[in-house]
């Protein structure tokens, strides 16, 4: 990856971030933690991996993205705003009555948005409902979906995935975000997925172990994904909860909690002087 | 005369390779019943578009959904027990609340599943299926009505549930019989009692009334094929001529048609109603119709609770 591009997506992951914060902090509840540590990823998906357009988000041959981790909602609204498929002062209205950015993702309301998420578990399956449907139909098209690593402890993610395996969907990416937290605590302490590499390649995936901040990774990952071909492939981001704002990094208590105003200036903070740095690099 | 007998399930299968020769964005989506379900005549028929899903409900109602979501239709089987039972949550949240083009075809409702016994004999699927919004439920009450009702499902854009049985049931309909989502239909007209019934019950409902005109009792029948949503007119009106009314369904009298007319009643036409079904209990293995009988489902039992009303 050239110093433009990786300036560029490091740039628009800032600010995707900074809408996160926006969003959570309007709504006065909402998932920042989660939303953080994939930010990156989400970012490349949408700027560099797929094919969409947000003037034709109903484009019937564009790439899809189910976000099955629902809750992380304000990452993906961040980014389809910058994207713009929407403006970004919408991000302030998350969660409230008549927004059309829901409390988790809702197809029907938010552009961009291909599939509605929430109940943990269900949007792998639904992507890969989808990458059968493309296969089948004749389709040249890609489906992604970004799962948490504590929602792999739902029975129905393993159901997906044998399914995926079975009918050899090698045009469906399956991405974990490997940020060692959840609710009750990290995901050893509550139950235990790991070794989830191995998890994965036994159920026939071709499993790409990365670390989820690094875009040269994250492209890397991609490209071979897309060069895979007779099994999905798995994407598993090691990542910090909470990334990019200080105080929120690897902190349980910042899964599910929006930053009051103290801690919103600060985490803006935070992050314009990131954006200012990455800026002052040209 | 000898009565045809056929399981709507056998109906289904049939509608459905028909259906499917005509329509080719008609996937069928199955749990390792294709069999039973009798899906395997559409496989037979188009192996591409029927997909075995391997015995994991929620997985498959989930990727139906993602299917609709790229403008498929998904034809969903299993029995009713996994479909509105196991899976409830993912057809909840992955098929209704997404307005997900999705037909969910169940077999096996009911206690004349037979010697399996309780735990495949669901007695819960109406109520549960009842209670999401948008979804339309229907329970045919023979093979014309089953034929009739997987036709409908296809061109009623939106989430649909359809009840099937195992158990080969009388053909009470003739072959050209019209069927409409939301319209029940009389079958013989009274004014002494309602009979409204659902699903193979219509059928011992009509062995009642020939009991009851004995007895010097016209009593009305009703079959209602769809129960969500309910054909409201037909049962006020049930209501006002008759005055007293029978419900009689294969499924709990506890969210099933029983309450759904009740609730209507209670609210625009209150009258007497008695609700015949699973009395809150579970079923048990048994021959399908001897089950019919140990749970005072027959025709018989039907004519006695209507006189004891009259």
């Amino acid at each position: 990856m050239n110093e433009q591009s990786l300036k560029e997506l490091s740039l628009l992951a800032t600010r995707a971030r900074m809408g996160i914060l926006s969003a959570t902090h309007a709504a006065g509840s909402g998932h920042p933690g989660g939303s953080l540590s994939s930010a990156d990823v989400l970012t490349y998906l949408y700027f560099k991996e797929m094919q969409v357009y947000p003037a034709r988000p109903d484009w019937p041959e564009r790439d899809r993205f189910v976000l099955s981790k629902g809750h992380c909602a304000p990452g993906l609204y961040a980014v389809l705003a910058l994207k713009g498929f929407f403006p970004e002062e919408e991000l302030t209205t998350l969660r409230k009555i008549g927004s059309r950015l829901q409390g988790h993702p809702d197809m029907h309301k938010t552009p961009g948005v291909d599939f509605s998420t929430g109940s943990l578990g269900q949007g792998i399956s639904a992507a890969a409902g989808m990458a059968l449907a493309a296969k089948r139909e004749g389709k040249n098209l890609r489906v992604y979906t970004l799962l948490g690593d504590g929602e792999i402890q739902e029975g129905q993610v393993w159901e997906a995935l044998m399914f995926a395996r079975h009918y050899q969907l090698d045009n469906f990416c399956v991405i974990i975000d490997n940020n060692n937290l959840q609710i009750d605590g990290s995901i050893e302490q509550v139950m235990s997925p790991y070794p989830i590499a191995d998890k994965l390649t036994a159920f026939g995936c071709r499993t790409l172990p990365i670390d989820g901040h690094d875009f040269e990774q994250i492209e890397e990952a991609f490209e071979t994904a897309r060069k895979t071909k007779g099994v999905p492939s798995a994407i598993l981001m090691k990542t910090t909860k909470g990334k990019g704002v200080s105080f929120m990094e690897n902190q349980v208590g910042w899964h599910g909690k929006a930053p009051n105003d103290e801690q919103y200036a600060q985490g803006m903070a935070e992050l314009s002087a990131r954006l200012a740095a990455l800026k002052g690099e040209e | 005369m000898e009565i045809k007998k056929i399981a709507t399930r056998e109906a289904y299968g049939k509608a459905l390779a028909e259906l499917g020769a005509q329509h080719p964005d008609i996937y069928v989506l199955d749990a390792d019943l294709a069999e039973a379900t009798k899906t395997i005549l559409f496989r037979e028929a188009f192996p591409e578009r029927h997909i075995d899903c391997g015995i994991a409900e929620g997985n498959m109602m989930a990727a139906a959904a993602g299917m609709a979501a790229m403008g498929l239709v998904p034809f969903v089987s299993t029995f009713a027990m996994f479909a509105a039972g196991r899976a409830f949550e993912q057809v909840r949240n992955s098929i209704a609340h997404t307005l997900a083009n999705v037909k969910i075809c169940a077999t096996h409702g009911g206690i004349t599943v037979g010697e399996d016994g309780a735990s495949h004999q669901c007695n819960e699927d109406i109520a549960l299926m009842r209670t999401l919004p948008g979804m339309v439920v229907m329970c045919p009450s023979d093979a014309v009505e089953a034929r009739a009702a997987v036709q409908a499902a296809y061109a009623h854009k939106g989430p649909v549930y359809i009840r099937f049985g195992r158990f080969a049931v009388p053909v009470i309909h003739e072959e050209d019989a019209l069927f409409q989502i939301g319209k029940g239909e009389v079958l013989r007209d009274g004014k002494d009692i309602a009979i409204l019934a659902t699903g193979l019950m219509t059928a011992e409902a009509l062995k009642a009334a020939e009991l009851l005109a004995a007895e010097g009792i016209q009593a009305r029948v009703i079959n209602l094929g769809t129960i969500k949503p309910l054909d409201e007119e037909l049962v006020l009106a049930a209501a006002r001529d008759c005055g007293k009314i029978l419900t009689c369904e294969e499924h709990s009298v506890i969210g099933g048609l029983g309450e759904a007319v009740c609730a209507l009643l209670a609210e625009k036409e209150p009258c007497p109603v008695r609700r015949m079904g699973m009395q809150d209990a579970f079923g048990t293995s048994g021959p399908a119709a001897g089950l019919l009988e140990h749970f005072h489902l027959t025709g018989a039992d039907i004519a006695r609770a209507a006189q004891e009303m009259v």
